[in-house]
């Protein structure tokens, strides 16, 4: 049997973490199609055949899959999901949405957001924000299963060249309907998939002062996070915030400033490879997580340290 | 307008959380419990819409052991009118939870369903749009924002590239970030008014949901410890360690 790969997109290219999620799926059984539901998305197709993971690619357009609705996707993936042993997915948003919805009108228990690939069937994951991980082995004859982006490295992205298979749309669901989605551009690095993270928290005090963050994640090409508190707080907007409910990063360098390292900011990053916390208390739980920790105050501390970067000959890209 | 909100019972958020040492689960004996904090949103949200005059009752509903009687409890005690709860024993997964929900949408014609988007112990995510699948309703997952309109309900929902806007006709599911609403607390009075209001117990069996769970937990561990780091005295010690012991800028 084959593994059925759900691919994220944007009708003109395909999202990082589909390539994530090839890899995950290559894990489960060699032979990945990839099912591309869209609109105008022929780029996409031809991108997706290129990688050499995939070997074959089906491709199903209409003006109603433009938006990614999981009420338009499902019902389609239901319909393809015959000779496949496993339906696989990124957990981010646009999974988590999606796979569920798969699942039970095919009435399997899915298993989410899993870090290992053990065996076609057995799978582990973390739970209660990552403070346990769980080895588990799925029953279901079919598996729908999503995964962490950040546990897994992305695909080659060449080497391939798959057959497309053009594929009939399923009929259109038209109790929900799109309305408009604001997205934040930037020329930054994606949070999710950024070498080095800057994060602020809620010892920012206001928005404004996010532009020493801004200004030290310039200098060092990094992503830029957010507690909870400090989105909360409206300093930053939601796509910003590191956490058990917002995103998982696992950059080689997470530096944490006005964080005190709540047990759910910990779920978000605490798999970095490097963690620096810069942070007045020094009792804050931040610091048991910390390779390197300052006990100094932020707005002290963050100029001396735009400072000391600029001082370098260089920086790593 | 009927509004059904899902609830549920986890270990409070606060709670450090134990593997037990034979790896067969968590330590939850002697554990705070707590009301799971999305589902705080999504009661919070539905006596919102309830003091506005846009709804007539509120059912709050959990599926859990015994014990979880006391999130519908503290469900009443904020607003909620009554209660369900469906008695089950050991682990539920989300799709026998989302089973068991739409035998009680079926049977109470709700207008809305709410839930939290996301359970803090199993961390699935999965009950509420399982249910819109199985009722074939619209789903408005991560919703922090609602708006209702005649018979739709316009709700902005948090994605990883920002903000997506979406209008779904009633009924419909919605599952709650926290960001939707600030959950009041109950009050004193009100604690002691809900302990008089209707708390219905039926159990799965009743229902005729199989919770024989499908997914098999072979062990829990812990995660793996980070070892203990350094403090380190200036910036200026932090950068050199960063460039020349980290090699990471």
């Amino acid at each position: 049997m084959s593994v059925l790969l759900i691919a994220e997109h944007n009708n003109k290219e395909v999202r990082p973490f589909t390539l994530n999620a090839i890899t995950a799926a290559s894990q489960m059984d060699e032979d990945v199609h990839v099912l591309l539901i869209g609109n105008n998305c022929g780029d996409v197709a031809k991108s997706l055949s290129e990688m050499s993971a995939v070997k074959k690619v089906l491709h199903a357009e209409a003006a109603y899959y433009e938006n990614y609705l999981a009420e338009n996707f499902a019902p389609l993936v239901v319909k393809v999901s015959e000779n496949y042993s496993h339906i696989v997915s990124s957990a981010n948003t646009f999974g988590k949405n999606l796979m569920p919805r798969i699942a039970a009108n095919l009435d399997i228990s899915q298993v989410s957001d899993i870090t290992k690939v053990i065996s076609a069937d057995t799978f582990i994951r973390p739970i209660y924000a990552g403070n346990a991980f769980a080895t588990v082995k799925s029953t279901d004859a079919k598996k729908c299963i999503t995964i962490r982006p950040t546990s897994f490295e992305p695909c080659e992205t060449s080497g391939g060249s798959a057959p497309i298979e053009k594929i009939e749309a399923t009929e259109e669901f038209t109790l929900s309907k799109f309305i408009k989605r604001e997205e934040v551009k930037s020329d930054r690095p994606e949070l999710g998939t950024a070498r080095i993270v800057v994060s602020g928290g809620r010892g920012m005090q206001n928005g404004e002062n996010f532009k020493l963050i801004t200004d030290i994640a310039d200098k060092l090409n990094a992503a830029i996070g957010a507690s909870r508190a400090a989105v909360d707080a409206g300093y930053i907007s939601n796509e910003h915030q590191v956490g058990q409910t917002g995103k998982v990063v696992v950059p080689d360098l997470y530096i944490a400033v006005g964080i005190s390292g709540a047990i759910q900011h910990l779920a978000g990053m605490k798999e970095s490879k490097i963690i620096v916390a810069i942070n007045k208390d020094g009792e804050a739980p931040i610091f048991s997580v910390a390779d390197y920790g300052l006990e100094a105050d932020l707005f002290e501390a963050l100029p001396q340290f735009l400072e000391e970067l600029n001082k370098l000959n260089s920086i790593q890209k | 307008m009927k509004i059904l909100v899902a609830v549920k019972r986890v270990i409070d958020y606060n709670v450090q959380v134990r593997v037990k040492e034979d790896g067969t689960g968590v330590v939850t004996d002697n554990v705070k419990m707590s009301s799971n904090p999305p589902d705080d949103n999504a009661i919070e949200e539905a006596v919102k819409i309830k003091e506005a005059g846009k709804a007539t009752e509120i059912i709050a509903i959990t599926v859990g052991e015994e014990k979880s009687q006391e999130t519908v409890r503290k469900a009443l005690a904020v607003g909620a009118d009554r209660g369900i709860l469906i008695k089950t024993e050991g682990t539920v997964e989300p799709l026998a939870v989302a089973k068991a929900l739409q035998k009680i949408v079926e049977k109470e014609k709700p207008d809305l369903v709410f839930m939290g988007k996301q359970a803090i112990d199993d961390d699935c995510n999965q009950t509420g749009q399982m249910l819109s699948a199985l009722l074939n309703w619209p789903q408005a997952t991560f919703a922090s924002k609602i708006e209702i309109k005649d018979k739709t309900l316009e709700v902005t929902r948090e994605i990883d590239e920002g903000l997506e806007t979406i209008e779904v006709n009633l009924p419909a599911i919605v599952t709650c970030d926290l960001r939707l609403n600030e959950p009041r607390y109950a009050s004193l009075p009100n604690i002691m008014k809900s302990k008089k209001k209707p708390l219905e117990i039926l159990t799965a069996a009743d229902l005729g949901v199989d919770t024989t769970p499908r997914v098999q937990q072979i062990k829990v561990e812990e995660p793996p410890k980070r070892k203990a780091g350094i403090k380190v005295a200036s910036v200026a010690e932090l950068v050199n360690k960063l460039k020349n012991e980290a090699k990471v800028i």
